[in-house]
């Protein structure tokens, strides 16, 4: 094995823990510092596949204002009650059966992929003369800026669906 | 190319259908919001290391854009589930029936 597949193997198996201790745990603030420490790791992982962009904006956004968001929700709720209550639904292996099954089928697939398509123009080397934030930027701003611009779409209907849903009704 | 792009896919896959399990199998509503993150995050795994390997851009704007439905999903669902909470105090999905008839 050489160091970047050690490296990648590392990651791998933390990831997997990971994610197994996110859903296995009784606490709901549990699950989100372990989803904390998962996205760094996956954090990670996109600067091993060059792409610094996604890093910075996985830690900033997700670890910054998604995983705060869930923590902000669970502290206004009150929780004393669910915790002490039965964690799985009375059906869970089914669901394990059928998450089983996705895996298994997913792996034994994977192997079997031949053709691959011909390779782009953005390589490691031409990626790096731009600079990674550069090269997005551009893609990003020309030849999707009508996606961009749904985006921005979409987050004004998220600004405007939760104030609709939180506000007090005063009659 | 020392790490083997089947090998990010087979990753990208494990974390997924333990995504699935999560979602399908708990009871707690909270973690089964934590749980569709989980699912968004490992597709955006697998799109990151195409990207990379394809050496095209595509990938990586889509997990751009896979990251800002993922805030506002995560905005609207929360929002959904205080207001629901005000009315009845329970986050058991078992025990959300409002619409049952």
């Amino acid at each position: 094995m050489t160091l970047p597949q050690l490296f990648f193997a590392y990651f791998a198996l933390s990831m997997t823990v990971l994610s197994l201790l996110i859903v296995t745990r009784k606490n709901p603030v549990h699950s989100v510092i372990w989803m904390l420490v998962l996205f760094i790791h996956i954090a990670a992982l996109y600067l091993f596949l060059n792409a610094e962009f996604l890093a910075a904006i996985q830690i900033i956004i997700y670890a910054g204002a998604i995983l705060v968001l869930f923590l902000f929700v669970i502290m206004l709720l009150n929780l004393k009650r669910e915790e002490t209550a039965q964690k799985y639904q009375s059906q869970w292996p089914i669901s394990m059966g059928i998450a089983l099954v996705f895996a298994i089928f997913m792996t034994m697939i994977v192997g079997k992929i031949t053709v691959m398509p011909a390779l782009g123009e953005y390589s490691v080397e031409a990626i790096k003369a731009e600079g990674s934030m550069m090269t997005i930027g551009k893609v990003l701003y020309t030849r999707y800026l009508l996606p961009f611009e749904i985006a921005s779409l979409v987050l004004l209907v998220a600004i405007i669906g939760a104030v609709v849903l939180a506000k007090q009704r005063v009659e | 190319m020392l790490v083997p792009l089947s090998w990010y896919i087979i990753l990208s896959a494990v974390i997924f259908s333990i995504g699935v399990f999560g979602f399908l199998a708990r009871r707690n509503l909270i973690i089964m919001f934590i749980s569709i993150e989980l699912m968004l995050n490992s597709v955006n795994i697998s799109l990151a290391a195409f990207s990379h390997y394809l050496q095209v851009m595509r990938g990586q704007i889509l997990v751009f854009f896979v990251i800002t439905v993922a805030a506002a999903e995560a905005a609207i669902g929360l929002a959904i589930l205080i207001a629901y909470y005000k009315n009845n105090p329970t986050i058991k999905v078992d025990e959300i029936n409002l619409l049952k008839g």
